[in-house]
């Protein structure tokens, strides 16, 4: 499949030539715009594999919300390059080690795949049955294997979303707000008043 | 189609890109005037009548004067990002028509998972919008981007949601089953919950349908909900230092998107290619006759809704903003959802197939 090779080593590429442009780039929207490349180029990997869902899923979710709020901060914060870099040479060693251990692990988890094939001998995933669209099979295995943790995953987002807008929702006194019940609501007996005025008098409340 | 070389398999798939995309572009040149003379025809205007008979040439002169006009990019832009959101903004407006099946047998993509990619890719339309406005550095432009921004990812969330509608109606996601099932009568149309049986579902499926229009109309930024170009507040917003090639790549971008809501919802609601009754009339016919019958239905479904957009955007008055995302998360939000627990309750317990 000469196709297939062709198509995976220039996404293979771009994904790792946009990962390092995102950390290297001097401009931090830049760097937003590499890593939202790297995600495409890792969604289509993912399409290479066959896991369709995953790879829409990535770009739904990651490229098309994820991504764009990140773009919206950094556009919006204006942050300064010159004064991040000062702290470069103090947060060396320990950026430079959690860096030697991903990539060694990364290491370890290419190695075992090229003795051992993708799955090793341990934990061979389901092998999808022909004909099943591993949609399905993802759906299959989250809903009705897993519905417990799925169940407890989305309480969990459920608090965290709650939290957010406990913290951050304020009604100040005194901010006139639509209410568009009470709008509709109005009648012109309610929101007209008719006066009779004495000439030379004027009105009075 | 297994055992074909891929070389070939390469060229053909070419070949149909570039027919699908040179009868968008066409379309798109008559429907443009068509937007203009709908929006003309409500104003009693006579619209666009000068060049050529009925002003038919009237985007042909167009094109020819944006492309002979001057690429003007302002000092203390981002060049590279400057072009390249234009570029971003028209290209992505096309790939979505890869999966859209125009008519039966006619996909350049029958992918399984069509309606999700589908959704993928308008929604990284929202690229080309931020890109082009931040670049510009300008403020109109980038006020122009933010609320853009803000506005498509709030329309984005109602309309996955009434996809999810239709995916649990139809029980796949691909685009062309989906079609497939609505065919025969009328009623088979998603639109009336798709059967006879499940015509119970019809004012749900109902409501969905015009959520998705109005979402619809956010999402592509059309009047009423234009606030990213809102001419009175940020003269045309995230496009106001754009001119030439570029503004007419951002325009075909947009009108593209918009021929390509309308088809979504004829293919997810109004059974694509399928004209609402049964065909035995077509049934001796070469299989090239049932194809070009399904895409003349297919079109004229697609320019019903794009006269659905046109006549929008000339009756109604634009939103305020706070209005728009009011509408969309306090309204749309929880509606679509219980529209989704409607839609999954009657599959779930209702009557099976």
């Amino acid at each position: 499949m000469a196709l297939q090779a062709i198509a995976f080593y220039l996404l293979a590429v771009a994904t790792v030539v946009a990962g390092l442009l995102v950390v290297s780039a001097r401009n931090p929207v830049h760097s937003v715009l590499f890593l939202i490349t790297a995600f495409f180029s890792a969604a289509g990997l993912f399409v290479l594999l066959g896991a369709e869902f995953l790879a829409m899923l990535l770009i739904v979710v990651y490229v098309g919300a994820v991504a764009v709020l990140f773009l919206f901060v950094v556009m919006m914060l204006d942050v300064d390059f010159a004064e991040l870099r000062q702290g470069f040479a103090q947060y060396l060693p320990i950026g430079g080690l959690v860096a030697g251990f991903l990539t060694l692990e990364m290491i370890f988890v290419a190695a075992t795949v090229a003795t051992n094939g993708a799955a090793g001998k341990s934990a061979v995933p389901m092998a999808s049955a022909p004909g099943v669209p591993n949609t399905e099979m993802i759906g299959r295995v989250l809903y009705t294997d897993y519905i417990f943790f799925f169940q407890l995953a989305g309480l969990v987002l459920l608090v965290a979303m709650i939290g957010a807008i406990v913290l951050t929702l304020r009604h100040k006194p005194g901010v006139k707000r639509q209410d568009i019940g009470k709008q509709i609501a109005r009648t012109p007996k309610t929101g007209m008043e008719l006066v009779q005025i004495k000439p030379g008098e004027g009105i009075s409340e | 189609m297994a055992n074909m070389s891929p070389l070939l398999w390469f060229g053909i798939t070419l070949g149909q890109i570039a027919l699908v995309m040179i009868w968008i572009l066409l379309s798109l040149a008559f429907l443009l005037l068509a937007d203009r003379k709908i929006w003309a025809g409500v104003q009693m205007r006579k619209g666009p009548n000068v060049v050529g008979p009925f002003g038919l040439l009237q985007s042909f002169a167009d094109f020819l004067k944006f492309v002979l006009k001057e690429i003007v990019i302002p000092s203390g832009a981002d060049k590279v990002v400057f072009i390249l959101a234009p570029l971003l903004s028209f290209v992505l407006a096309f790939v979505g028509w890869a999966v859209v099946p125009l008519a039966p047998g006619w996909v350049v993509a029958n992918l399984n998972v069509g309606i999700l990619y589908l959704l993928a890719m308008s929604s990284l339309g929202v690229y080309g919008i931020i890109m082009g406005g931040w670049a510009s550095n300008s403020k109109y432009p980038f006020l122009g981007a933010l609320r853009s921004a803000a506005q498509m990812v709030s329309y984005e969330v109602s309309i996955g949601l009434i996809i999810i509608t239709v995916i649990l109606l139809a029980g796949t996601m691909n685009l062309t089953s989906i079609v497939e099932q609505q065919s025969g009568w009328i009623w088979n149309w998603n639109v009336f919950g798709g059967g006879l049986r499940n015509l119970i579902l019809a004012p749900v499926m109902i409501i969905a349908m015009g959520m998705f229009y109005i979402s619809a109309l956010a999402e592509t930024n059309r009047p009423p909900f234009d606030l990213p170009e809102a001419e009175s507040e940020l003269v045309a917003g995230y496009q106001v230092e754009y001119s030439s090639t570029p503004y007419l790549l951002f325009m075909i971008g947009e009108y593209s998107n918009i021929v390509l809501m309308c088809a979504m919802i004829s293919v997810l609601f109004f059974g694509g290619w399928n004209p609402g009754f049964p065909t035995p009339f077509l049934n001796g016919l070469p299989p090239t006759a049932v194809s070009i019958f399904g895409f003349l239905v297919f079109f004229a479904k697609i320019i019903f809704w794009f006269f659905m957009f046109a006549m929008a955007k000339a009756i109604v008055p634009r939103y305020r903003y706070d209005q728009l995302m009011r509408l969309g998360w306090k309204v749309f939000l929880p509606m679509s959802l219980v529209l989704v627990a409607l839609v999954a309750g009657w599959r779930v317990f209702g009557i099976q197939a």
